[in-house]
This record gives C-alpha cells, sequence and structure tokens, in this order.
C-alpha cells in the first residue's frame, strides 16, 4: 500500500487523478462516486475519519435533523429509532462505518499544507510529502473557523469568551451571568443549556429563521423533505447569494423532540435583547431592532408552514396529519434593554455564536473572493478540474446536510469524470 | 431584469435598482457614498440647513437643486417655531426612508400600491435634554411608526414588505445601531 512510501517523508508520496482533501461525509461520499466510476483517488485527512465531528462540537450537541435522514451513497440509518437524532459519537460511528463500509482510501493524519497549480494538475503539499494530482476535491468544511466579529476586541479582559469551538459543557463557565451573542441553533441551544445551569443568560438576537421542531405531529425534517424544500435547486431561488447567507434554522436535537425559539427562552427566563451593535466604554449596546427581526422570522415561518400546509393538502399527507397549527408570534419585551454595562459584574461570561467559516489558508490557488470564499458554480470551482462540496447551498437547499451529500457528490463528480476524460485526449485542453 | 413587463407600477425603477447592486458588487469603490449637510445660525434656536452635493460612484454629485430645511423649537419652548424641531427632522428623515422602501419592496414583490401613509410618534422625557436627571437620556425613549397601507395584497405580504423595508433601510438602522460621531471646530 501507499503508506509504506510514506516513510522519511518523501518528497512525492504518489500521483493520483484525484485527491480529496477532508474525510467527513462530503468526502467520502465522493469518494464512494469515484470508486463507482473506476476513478483513481486518494482522501488526504488531517486527523481521522468525521474529525469536525469528533474534535470541534459541544458535548450536549445532536444532529438537528432525524436518523432516518442520515444517509450518504449506498448507505442508510440502520438502528431502532428512525425518529431519534443521533448524538456527535453516534454520527461519527455512523460515518466511521460508512468509511469501512465503502473502503475508502484515506490517508489519515496528513495535513494538507498547500495546493497549488502545476502546469497539468495540482500540487497538494501535506506534512507526510506531495501528491500530484489533476483534479482536487476540497470536501475539508465550512465551520472550520468561528466567525467572531471585530467588536469582540472591546469585550472586558474579565470576561471569559466562548465560541462552538472553545465550549464543550457549562462546567467551564464561571459562575455568574452569560451573554449568547446571535441566535442560530447554536445560540439557542448554548443559551438554554447555561440558562438550566443556573446562571443568568441574555441573548443578543439578530436576523435568524424559527422553526417548530414538529408540525402537524411529524418532524419539520419530514414536511420540508416531503414538500421538495430540501430539494430546491440553486436555479429555482431568487436571491442564491441571500439564501446562501441564512442563519441556521433555531433547532435542536433531543430524545423529547423539543421546540427550542426564542418563546422557550422567554418562558424559562432567558432575557432577549436586540442585536450586539457596539461596545463602547466596556458598555454593550444592542440594536433597537429586535422587534423587527422576530417579526420578520415569525412571517418567514408563517410562509413555510403555508407552503407545508399546500404540499399537504395536494399529496394527501394531510389526511395522515394533524390539523394545520399556527404559532404564537415571538414575544418581545415592550422595552427591551439597549445596553448592559459590562465592567458591573453582571456578566461574566460570553458566549459567540457569530457563525463559522472556512478555512482555506492552505489553498495557493488563486479561486477565493474578496470575502474569502471559493468562486464556484454549483461546486465547480473557479479552476480547471477543482470541486468544493458541502457548503451551504452549494447546489440545493439540503448541501449541508449528510443527506445532501449524496446528490452533490454524483454531479460534481460526473462533471469531474468529464473533465478527466477531456483532459486525457491526447492535444486536448491542456497546453 | 429590467425588462419586466409587470403591470404593477410604484414609480420605482426595481430593475436600475438591481442592474446597480450587480455592478456594485463587481465594484465596491463606487459603492462608497459620503452624504452632506451644511447648518447656518440664523438666531436665537432657529437654524436654517442646505442640503446640495454627495459623493458617490467615484465621483461628486450634485442634486437638481439645493434643498433648504427651517429647524427652531416650539413656542412652549420660548423660542419662535419658525422650523420643525430637529428631532422631528430625525422622524421625518425616519419616514421617509421607510416608505420610500416600501415602495421599492412592493414593486419587487409585484405588488401594486394604492396609498401609504406612515404616522410616527417618538417618546421623550425632556428631564434629559433640561439636566434634571441624569438618569434619563436625552433621546428618544422609543419610536413607534404605524402604516396604514392600500395594496392588492394580504395582510401578511404588506407586512413582510414593512418588515423588509425596514431591514434595508439605512435612517432605521442609523436610529437603532449607535454610531460613532466626531465632533470637532475647525
Amino acid at each position: 500500500m501507499t503508506s509504506s512510501a510514506l516513510k522519511e517523508q518523501p518528497v512525492v508520496a504518489g500521483a493520483v487523478d484525484v485527491v480529496v482533501i477532508g474525510a467527513g461525509h462530503c468526502g467520502l461520499a465522493v469518494s464512494r462516486c469515484l470508486t463507482e466510476r473506476s476513478i483513481e483517488h486518494v482522501i488526504l485527512e488531517r486527523g481521522q475519519v468525521a474529525n469536525s465531528w469528533r474534535h470541534e462540537r459541544w458535548d450536549s450537541l445532536r444532529l438537528l435533523t432525524p436518523n432516518w435522514q442520515s444517509r450518504l451513497p449506498g448507505y442508510g440509518y440502520q438502528g431502532s429509532d428512525p425518529d431519534g437524532f443521533m448524538t456527535m459519537k453516534e454520527v461519527v460511528e455512523f460515518i466511521d462505518g460508512y468509511a469501512e463500509f465503502i473502503s475508502a482510501p484515506i490517508h489519515g493524519d496528513t495535513t494538507v499544507t498547500s495546493v497549488s497549480r502545476d502546469e497539468d494538475g495540482y500540487r497538494v503539499e501535506t506534512d507526510r510529502g506531495e501528491w500530484r494530482c489533476r483534479s482536487v476535491v476540497v470536501a475539508s468544511g465550512e465551520n472550520n473557523r468561528t466567525k467572531v466579529p471585530p467588536l469582540s476586541e472591546a469585550i472586558p479582559d474579565s470576561i471569559k469568551t466562548f465560541t462552538a469551538h472553545s465550549y464543550r459543557n457549562p462546567d467551564s463557565l464561571p459562575e455568574g451571568g452569560a451573554l449568547v451573542v446571535g441566535a442560530s441553533a447554536t445560540g439557542l441551544q448554548i443559551a438554554d443549556e447555561i440558562h438550566r445551569s443556573g446562571r443568568p443568560v441574555t441573548i443578543a438576537v439578530g436576523e435568524h429563521v424559527r422553526m417548530p421542531r414538529t408540525y402537524r405531529g411529524k418532524d419539520i425534517q419530514w414536511w420540508l423533505d416531503g414538500a421538495g424544500v430540501l430539494d430546491q435547486a440553486i436555479e429555482d431561488v431568487d436571491d442564491i447569494v441571500r439564501a446562501r447567507r441564512v442563519p441556521s434554522p433555531q433547532l435542536i436535537g433531543t430524545p423529547e423532540r423539543a421546540t427550542l425559539d426564542l418563546n422557550v427562552l422567554t418562558d424559562n427566563g432567558v432575557e432577549t435583547v436586540g442585536r450586539l451593535a457596539a461596545v463602547n466604554d466596556g458598555k454593550a449596546q444592542f440594536s433597537g431592532s429586535l422587534r423587527n427581526h422576530c417579526q420578520m422570522a415569525d412571517l418567514k415561518l408563517t410562509r413555510l408552514l403555508n407552503t407545508i400546509d399546500e404540499w399537504a393538502e395536494e399529496s394527501g399527507a394531510a389526511s395522515d396529519a394533524d390539523p394545520p397549527e399556527r404559532f404564537e408570534p415571538t414575544r418581545v419585551p415592550e422595552s427591551p434593554r439597549l445596553s448592559l454595562d459590562l465592567h458591573s459584574g453582571q456578566i461574566r461570561s460570553l458566549f459567540w455564536a457569530t457563525g463559522f467559516r472556512p478555512d482555506y489558508s492552505w489553498l495557493n490557488v488563486p479561486v477565493l473572493d474578496r470575502k474569502g470564499h471559493i468562486r464556484h458554480d454549483a461546486g465547480v470551482a473557479d479552476s480547471p478540474g477543482m470541486y468544493v462540496i458541502g457548503l451551504t447551498f452549494l447546489r440545493r437547499r439540503k448541501s449541508s446536510f449528510i443527506h445532501g451529500a449524496e446528490d452533490d457528490a454524483r454531479d460534481l463528480t460526473e462533471h469531474l469524470a468529464g473533465y478527466l476524460a477531456g483532459c486525457s485526449r491526447p492535444s486536448a485542453v491542456s497546453s | 431584469m429590467s425588462e419586466s413587463v409587470s403591470p404593477v407600477d410604484n414609480g420605482v425603477n426595481v430593475g436600475a435598482l438591481l442592474d446597480a447592486r450587480e455592478a456594485l458588487t463587481a465594484a465596491p469603490q463606487a459603492a462608497q457614498f459620503k452624504w452632506r449637510a451644511s447648518c447656518n445660525w440664523v438666531g436665537g434656536t432657529h437654524s436654517q440647513s442646505k442640503v446640495e452635493s454627495f459623493f458617490g460612484l467615484g465621483e461628486e454629485q450634485q442634486h437638481r437643486t439645493t434643498f433648504s430645511f427651517e429647524a427652531d423649537h416650539p413656542e412652549i419652548f420660548a423660542s419662535a417655531d419658525q422650523g420643525a424641531t430637529p428631532v422631528e427632522i430625525v422622524l421625518v428623515g425616519l419616514a421617509s426612508c421607510l416608505t420610500a422602501g416600501v415602495a421599492a419592496v412592493a414593486q419587487r414583490r409585484e405588488i401594486q400600491l394604492r396609498s401609504v401613509r406612515a404616522t410616527v410618534e417618538a417618546d421623550m422625557d425632556i428631564q434629559g435634554i433640561l439636566g434634571i436627571d441624569s438618569d434619563v437620556r436625552n433621546g428618544f425613549g422609543g419610536i413607534k411608526i404605524t402604516y396604514q397601507i392600500d395594496a392588492d395584497a394580504s395582510k401578511e405580504d404588506i407586512d413582510a414588505i414593512v418588515a423588509q423595508s425596514a431591514k434595508r433601510s439605512a435612517v432605521y438602522d442609523i436610529i437603532t445601531n449607535p454610531t460613532n460621531v466626531s465632533i470637532e471646530v475647525a
């Protein structure tokens, strides 16, 4: 096997048609599709299979999609609880099982340090030698780094700050109040968990997506799946740039299939405030836009439920479901707090639930836009033979879901196969 | 995009706005604007402000004409009431910005507007500006805007237009979020 050639860090580890970077669910799905087409490839993985799922998640996190929805090409959930939500340990087992099932050609503990163009393809440098390939699939994920706003520099040192990558559970938090900045799935789950640990919590809420866990007696993902919302393609979206920026819906996966929204947090005693707009002289200032943001989320939720109800009628799914329901509008305080003195001792810890960004620091191919994202057309990167997978709404709304990897992997490997066929023809595109 | 044959006409050239958005996405430096006003003291609390030029799309721009605004305080403040109070002018800015946004969003969503009317009311405890109570802020305690909109659309669609207008409104952002202000004497 190739691994024997890796002793003494040789300059060249190998030459192969395709290098897939990352052995997460997307990289493995691509691998499976390449194998089906007998395309020679390797997967380079900085750690182990499903590395981010193993090491970059907080303890209580479960998938936001039910078990029945967890599937990869040729592989599905086999357990006894299709309606449950996998813990991270179970996700790792699932993806590990898949890697074994497809006999993926993984080179673990191999960190890619540089990808650059070379006359007829790409040069992939790693801490275990260098690979040459004609095509590269970037499946390294989009949540490699947490995004923290510039105003974080003004937070007093006396406050301990956390991100989704540094936080594990409330035990590591100091006693006293916590401020959670951001109201996506991450922000709400962390706010709820910290509040349950007995610490007073304030959550700063900007644009967000409200979603009930269950609707008309079925999981919301069942409806989104059935009504075709998750299969929606980028061509069918009015403004794909905006659609890709939308924060993750306020969902949590629990055995109780509980809904977690701002009303639940308010009922439990969490204080909601507007978006964190500035920190001046140690004072956090919150936007006065909370009401508008909540109203927009309520209106969008109603539109989504209308879509679901229409599909339920047309498809006949309504006959097997509970009657339509509408949820109480988000309760916003009469006059939400606009500022909070961070020196007062009221806040001891702060959690940045302000999003993630990919890490392409190793990518030395000029394909990044001014925001640091790969320029691509539905996963076909703006550099011949380069592909990217696993980004939000890459090709379809489900692209960033585990079960969304399959269709994207099939489409992109089809394109990739065409590319390889094109460049292997003598005197074709290459020169 | 600008070739739309929609019968809806709110007088907003959405095609041009979308084209501009596309052009400025490619050339973000052209999106850097500077807005200006000048203010001359007339006497007492009365001042007159003028707006004539601004900078944008990489060059100096002129309004078609110079606009002027009188500002003063009412008689119960022992002033001559030669114009709206500055805080009222702020409300005018907010309401007119949101209303322009309502027209644009409605056009984009192909909803015909028949009438749009906003009333704005802001609370203020003037113990702040009078220095009576240092716990009271100078500015508004809160602002309430009420829209009455007659359009070919459901209540929900109209609510969504107004909410979207606020989301994209400059003045709404200016009022709901802090802005650094530097004041110098030249």
